[in-house]
């Protein structure tokens, strides 16, 4: 085919463009209505959640996962789109881990010593590995099928972002239930429930995402 | 050159064709493919793959650019966007003939147009990736590309309605899209 050929045939493809930050956008609605829905209608909030809310541990548990929600989802709405900087948005990523860091040093210097074992383990923490990937099931599929509309240059990191803010906003879903609620214990088991998501976003991504 | 009036006439051509004007959108692929295979052609001279390859680099970007104009953010400069999608796809072909070149593409704004030059161009047995294509979607390819019939045109005389004319024809160029990146070796 000649490229002028190739020209005509493009032009004659009105299929109407989907903008990739609306496809997004739609994913992480869904994403989220749908996680909460399932984490609502299966393990339900915390009975105390009224009281916990201003319990420091809670407060930093919410904080963290929501900073790592929205500063993941910030680098979703742009890695897949050629030509933008994400110098910045990559840096805005350490600032959960800052929050997470923070959090365990002041946890590990109020908390004595021979309760760091019982706080790290917790009670629920396969539960907890089990349900933050349940729950971030929709929204990486959602992220997904959306970015297939967008041109990364890298689809695995693309693909890893993806289950990052899918799983960081799981994580955040899944803190409204959980009942541990030591820095230790997110610090161990979010972070590798997140962590297996985000692998499984990138394996995903390198398959999905090429273009 | 490509001076940044260029561009941004370029940006404003697609504009237009992303809210459907099909014309200024043809405008804009003819007016940019020059550039494109000037671009192309640099960058193989540079990592020593022979420069016959530029012309299936440019028509893979074509398609690239088409298939993912959606990522391009109309408020934003259209120049680094094109930049990154032909470096993307100059990797990919040295990439498929075992080089692992470094590409640098010059600011579009450095190049002269390169006209096509039918000597060396247009190498691709165009055939043989029509062939991989479903045959109710090669007889669309052919009549809209070879034949320069639209879409109605071949609607009527392919006995379908536009609509499945077009879905077709959308299909057919995300299937392209694959064969050009080498999809033809994989498992589907």
């Amino acid at each position: 085919m000649k490229t002028d050929e190739l020209l005509t045939l493009l032009s004659a493809d009105t299929a109407p463009v989907r903008p990739l930050r609306r496809m997004l956008s739609v994913a992480l609605a869904i994403g989220f209505l749908v996680s909460a829905l399932v984490m609502i209608a299966t393990v339900g909030m915390r009975p105390d959640l009224a009281v916990a809310m201003i319990e420091p541990r809670v407060v930093a548990k919410l904080s963290v996962t929501l900073l790592a929600a929205a500063s993941s989802a910030v680098l979703v709405f742009r890695i897949g789109r050629p030509g933008v900087p994400l110098g910045r948005t990559l840096r805005a990523l350490l600032l959960p881990a800052a929050l997470l860091a923070a959090a365990v040093a002041i946890e590990l210097s109020v908390l004595p010593p021979d309760h760091w074992k019982a706080s790290l383990i917790g009670r629920n923490a396969l539960f907890c590995l089990f349900f933050i990937p349940v729950l971030s099931a929709v929204p990486l599929i959602g992220f997904l099928w959306a970015m297939r509309a967008g041109a990364p240059e890298r689809p695995g990191w693309a693909g890893a972002a993806c289950g990052f803010s899918a799983a960081s906003m799981a994580a955040f879903i899944y803190a409204f239930h959980c009942p541990d609620d030591s820095p230790l214990f997110v610090m161990t088991w979010y972070v590798i429930a997140i962590g297996l998501v985000t692998l499984t976003g990138a394996a995903a991504g390198r398959r999905l995402l090429r273009w | 050159m490509v001076s940044r009036d260029r561009e941004a006439q370029w940006a404003e051509w697609m504009r237009a064709g992303i809210r459907g004007d099909s014309q200024a959108y043809h405008r804009f692929l003819a007016d940019v493919t020059p550039y494109l295979r000037a671009a192309a052609r640099r960058g193989c001279a540079r990592a020593s793959v022979p420069v016959s390859e530029a012309e299936d680099v440019v028509q893979d970007v074509l398609i690239a650019l088409h298939l993912k104009r959606g990522s391009w953010d109309p408020a934003r400069p259209l120049g680094p966007w094109l930049q990154v999608i032909l470096r993307h796809k100059l990797i990919d072909a040295f990439r498929r003939r075992g080089r692992t070149a470094s590409v640098a593409i010059d600011d579009f704004a450095e190049l002269i147009a390169a006209p096509q030059d039918e000597a060396i161009d247009d190498r691709r047995d165009a055939m043989r990736l029509l062939r991989q294509l479903k045959e109710g979607q090669q007889e669309i390819v052919r009549s809209i590309s070879l034949e320069g019939q639209d879409v109605r045109e071949t609607a009527q005389r392919l006995n379908m309605t536009e609509g499945a004319v077009r879905v077709a024809l959308h299909r057919a160029l995300k299937t392209l899209a694959r064969l050009y990146h080498g999809g033809q070796n994989e498992n589907g």
